[in-house]
């Protein structure tokens, strides 16, 4: 069955959206939340586990500081109030991939509530209500056999690895976002990338997208102008920046064809597919889990006190809005530039790239242009393409002493792409070094004016714009490994 | 040598320590007798001789080597099967954990390994400490060395049994509402619940966590009072483990073995003094009043109002708890796995391994648990509970403002027959009536035989406030040097 | 009246998990009525401003030092596991979704 999809203009010129966003931030922290597993990634299956994350009988949770701290500083940076008394609660229901069929949470006394996060949307700010933000415990990961998707539906058997299991998870849940119309995917991509950035500048996580350590449900509803909202949708699975952005968007057109066509909107569960960009129905949310929360009592309960909290305040670093006003003024870069870098993601790259040691127009130049280039027809973030500060660094320090010229430097950096070495050693290897032999250049002058005396005669007769074709004669017989400025001194010192 | 297991601890740790005895020969005479008697009682689960002959051995090692050795190096205990123990079956005395050997020790069993105590087995209770007879053990019950038709109480009936059957000379048990102090008290044994959070809950098989409490098992209120020394203190895996030093309690029974109790002022629980209670044991308890009078004390009577509430609230909190901390045994990690038949989906299997690994007084109590914590009715019930839970705590402390202790009879009867309250489960929790309410309260308690009623122990029971425990043991050890210690007839 | 019906009690024993026969639900379903009925005697307490207690032991922020501890090994993470390949725990496949 085909069913025509509204556009989106006519949707959003309709229908308003609210949208709202609940967001997993694995802690990077040594150890799991419970227990002193480490968190590490890429071991064998369960081969980080003990009695405690297993869930073996008799073994008992202690909370891990340094998740309550990188907790306590999320909601600070969030601008939130943090709790003086907040307990653990058990979240029951069974599911294999949880060890004690049961979820160490928090329930009605979250660690941190009511903050906020200002998001730049089209250079307006855009202030995003924080709900609460607390702390849990991941599950293990369910592997299914059998099917042909890999997917629960279908498989014969499952297994599970514990590994993951009681990793500190800080749930970030926003207030419902009204008022957005047509920019609310933008606003929620916006949302999920500020927050990450503020995440990752507290160094409480490394916040990737694509392994997991960041994940985002984002809940949507639509009501007509003026009405009250509509029933929301949780759409899960949402991997990527780019998907938030779909997620929203497809969700938005899917509810406007269920409700022109004169149907309701089903509380449910939706899973975003990456490939066709649209959600598919899950779990219907119709009849509520109940989840029987009860404060866990293996847990004493928290109480950070004032001059604990004000500690981790002052440990806060400058946050991303205000640490990019400030690099853009040191930069000299105008609003459109910045935002340019902003867009790209390349702020913290073209910082790391100055601190060794490039001139800020020499950073911005390679991550916008070629690695910008690259990034963008691969599909892939401009962090991953393959290149590093220090190796951008190297290449523009290269070009600096004369040792590249530009045209040089973009196949060197395409080696560092391709993960052939450091500019230097990739250089050297490939022999692509300006010739700075002025014996071997001199040489390749004679030779080019030798082959055309009537060139030469020119620039001696004072025609010396005619040299060019006698540099391109010299670029053409070393390779293009030397430079036309130093080719083009030497030809008309010979000549003079 | 006389029979060694007829000794206290205290008597087994001085042969062993002068030299007079190896803690092997004691091993072997106690394994010995469990051979012996243990067809009858049944109060071990599983009797791990290897296991203890190879710990005496250490004992002895350590012993010629010149080492000093512990306060109770090389006395023999038997622990409740609800304690996990390294390389050892741990079943709960469940179907769902059988064969179950844990890869890690309780912290109780690393302290007991730690003082050269030797570990003879596990024992037989109520399936997950559910139940005040030994008699929902999946593994059949525990008979009361007393009188062989009838129960040793519970849930610990056999860590009981096994002292009063003198198969050994200390026991571990647990006490959530009563699992330690009953039991002692129907089978003339000595039975302590420290105070919540003095002894580690480290690999205690949960049942109920905010109330769970292991303890001391014994003949003697000094034995009991060393072995509570061995098992407390701090323990950094308890969230719950109190980091303060632990009360002196082996001076406190020493000193209340003296006999004086001069200024000690006792408390008599008012809404305890009779009502449900046998006349014999109200007339041995009465009895056991008048002695520690003899001994110097003051009694004066309290009321403790809310503690009319604490049964009701008890089997809310215990129950919502143990409906959460069961969850875990579902045949995915390890215990039992039922119908996995491979057309059978996970939730089925799960379903079906719950079923048949469970038995019925677990069934009821996760189902009213799970009854307790939903949403509908949560406040109302388990959130109310929490609230007695409160109230129970102040009738504590205000009467605590007065007295020292509180006494009451442990138990409102004594052993009563294998069967007799098994079809009715509500008559059953009646059996914990006076116990509870230190539990809800987190305090220490203990029981100490007190006389015989129809030839039958009755045990009396002292509660202290938190963390004074020494005081409990104080007035238990004055007792026992009035009424001295109660020795069953031989067994049928 | 009583305080819990025939449907409930399967309802219950749906949520935690138990295959009940017919005969238990008949049986369960009279025994935890006396029990919901004996235990509601809480709600009898007046205790609107009563503060509710979880914990009997007076601590807060009791925190562990984030340092690695040594796990156990995969043989000792298995040993017990009914079903195993792989060194992943095995199960049937999973009918309901993650929660």
């Amino acid at each position: 069955m085909t069913v025509t999809l509204p556009p989106y203009e006519d949707v959003v010129a309709r229908y308003e959206p609210v949208i709202g966003l609940e967001t997993h931030v694995e802690l990077g922290t040594n150890t799991k939340m419970f227990c002193g597993c480490p968190t590490d990634f890429g071991g064998q299956p369960n081969t980080r586990i003990c009695p405690v994350c297993l869930g073996l009988a008799g073994s008992l949770p202690v909370a891990n500081k340094a998740a309550i701290e990188a907790t306590i500083r999320i909601g600070l940076a969030l601008n939130c109030t943090i709790a003086t008394w907040c307990r653990f609660a058990r979240k029951n229901y069974f599911y294999p991939d949880m060890p004690k069929n049961y979820q160490i949470s928090q329930y009605d006394e979250p660690l941190c509530i009511d903050g906020w996060l200002d998001v730049e949307v089209d250079g307006e700010l855009v202030r995003i209500g924080i709900e609460r933000v607390h702390l849990e415990e991941d599950t293990g990961k369910t592997l299914h056999v059998g099917g042909a998707t890999g997917r629960i539906h279908g498989a014969t058997e499952s297994l599970v690895d514990y590994n993951r299991a009681g990793i500190p998870l800080v749930e970030i849940v926003t207030k419902p976002i009204p008022g957005t119309g047509a920019l609310a995917p933008i606003v929620a991509r916006a949302y999920v990338t500020e927050l990450r950035d503020v995440i990752r500048s507290l160094d409480v996580s490394d916040v990737r997208m694509e392994q997991g350590s960041l994940r985002c449900d984002v809940n949507t509803s639509l009501n007509l102008p003026g009405e009250e909202w509509g029933t929301r949708t949780e759409t899960k699975n949402v991997n990527s920046l780019r998907s938030v952005e779909r997620a929203v968007r497809s969700e938005i057109i899917r509810q406007a064809s269920v409700l022109d066509a004169g149907g309701r909107i089903v509380q449910e569960t939706r899973h975003f597919h990456e490939d066709t960009g649209d959600t598919t129905s899950g779990r219907s949310k119709e009849t509520a889990t109940d989840y029987r929360y009860f404060p866990e009592p293996d847990l004493v309960p928290l109480a950070p006190d004032a001059s604990w909290v004000a500690s981790l305040k002052e440990s806060l670093p400058e946050l991303p809005r205000l640490h990019r006003k400030r690099l853009q003024t040191e930069w000299g870069l105008s609003d459109l530039d910045m935002q340019s870098v902003v867009n790209a993601g390349a702020v913290e790259l073209i910082e790391q790239t100055i601190a060794a040691g490039t001139t800020p127009e020499g950073a911005r130049k390679w991550w916008l242009g070629e690695l910008a280039r690259r990034a963008n027809e691969t599909g892939i973030e401009l962090a991953a393409v393959g290149a590093s500060p220090a190796h951008v660094a190297e290449l523009q320090r290269l070009v600096d002493e004369g040792k590249l010229n530009d045209k040089l430097a973009r196949t060197v950096l395409e080696g560092v792409i391709a993960g052939e070495g450091t500019p230097a050693e990739i250089m050297t290897a490939r022999g692509l070094e300006v010739v700075s032999d002025t014996g071997a250049l001199t040489a390749a002058v004679d030779e080019a004016i030798a082959a055309n005396p009537d060139v030469a005669e020119k620039i001696r007769e004072g025609k010396v714009a005619a040299a060019g074709a006698l540099i391109g004669a010299v670029m053409k017989a070393t390779r293009g490994q030397a430079d036309a400025k130093t080719v083009r001194e030497l030809i008309i010192s010979r000549l003079s | 040598m006389s029979d060694v297991t007829r000794l206290t601890a205290t008597e087994i740790a001085a042969l062993v320590a002068s030299g007079d005895a190896s803690a092997t020969e004691i091993t072997q005479a106690h394994l010995d007798r469990i051979a012996a008697v243990d067809d009858r009682v049944h109060a071990f689960l599983h009797v791990d001789t290897e296991g203890a002959l190879a710990a005496a051995t250490a004992v002895d090692e350590r012993r010629a080597a010149g080492e000093e050795l512990g306060p109770l190096a090389g006395v023999p205990v038997a622990v409740k099967d609800i304690v996990a123990t390294k390389g050892v079956p741990s079943t709960a005395a469940s179907k769902i954990l059988e064969g179950w050997r844990p890869p890690y020790d309780a912290t109780i069993v690393t302290r007991m390994r730690e003082a050269g105590l030797v570990m003879l087995g596990k024992t037989n209770l109520d399936e997950f400490a559910m139940g005040s007879s030994t008699e929902y053990s999946a593994y059949g019950p525990t008979f009361n060395p007393w009188d062989l038709s009838r129960i040793p109480g519970g849930s610990g009936g056999g860590s009981a049994a096994a002292l009063a059957a003198y198969e050994a000379p200390l026991a571990v048990g647990t006490d959530t509402g009563g699992s330690i102090r009953q039991p002692a008290a129907v089978t003339g044994t000595v039975g302590a619940k420290p105070t919540y959070g003095g002894t580690s809950r480290y690999g205690l098989i949960a049942f109920s966590s905010s109330l769970d409490t292991p303890g001391p098992c014994a003949r003697t209120v000094e034995d009991a009072a060393l072995l509570h020394a061995v098992l407390a203190g701090h323990d950094p895996r308890d969230s719950t483990s109190i980091p303060q030093p632990v009360p002196d309690v082996v001076g406190a029974a020493r000193r209340g073995a003296s006999g004086d109790l001069t200024g000690v002022k006792l408390g008599l629980v008012r809404e305890f003094a009779g009502e449900g209670a046998e006349p014999g044991v109200m007339a041995a308890f009465h009895d056991a009043v008048d002695a520690l009078t003899k001994l110097g004390a003051e009694v004066v009577e309290i009321s403790c109002p809310n503690f009319q509430y604490a049964l009701p609230a008890y089997y809310l909190i215990a129950p919502s708890e143990c409906s959460s901390n069961l969850a875990r045994f579902d045949g995915v990690r390890y215990g039992l796995r039922v119908g996995d038949d491979g057309a059978k989906a996970l939730e089925e299997v799960m379903s079906l391994t719950r079923e048949s690994g469970f038995g019925a007084e677990v069934k009821r109590r996760i189902m009213i648990g799970t009854y307790a914590l939903s949403s509908g009715y949560y406040d109302a019930y388990y959130g109310q509970a929490q609230k007695v839970r409160t109230l129970i705590t102040r009738d504590f402390t205000s009467a605590f403002e007065r007295v020292d202790v509180l006494i009451s009879p442990t138990t409102p009867f004594v052993a009563f027959p294998l069967g007799a309250r098994t079809a009715d489960p509500y008559q059953m929790y009646l059996a914990d009536l006076y116990t509870i309410p230190a539990n809800l309260y987190g305090g220490p308690g203990i029981s100490v035989p007190c006389g015989l009623s129809e030839g039958l122990p009755v045990g009396l029971q002292i509660t202290a406030p938190t963390l004074a425990d020494d005081r409990m043991y104080r007035v238990a050890a004055a007792l026992e040097s009035a009424i001295g210690t109660l020795t069953p007839g031989e067994l049928s | 009246m009583a305080a819990i019906s025939r449907e409930e009690v399967a309802h219950l024993a749906r949520l935690s998990r138990l295959a009940v026969t017919d005969q238990e639900i008949d049986l369960f379903a009279g025994q935890l009525d006396v029990i919901l009925q004996a235990v509601a005697r809480v709600g009898e307490v007046v205790a609107e401003d009563i503060p509710p207690t979880s914990h009997s032991v007076p601590l807060t922020n009791v925190l562990r030092d984030d340092v690695v501890q040594p796990c156990l090994t995969p043989e000792e993470a298995l040993a017990g596991a009914p079903d195993a390949e792989e060194g992943r725990f095995r199960v049937p496949r999973i009918l309901e979704e993650e929660a």
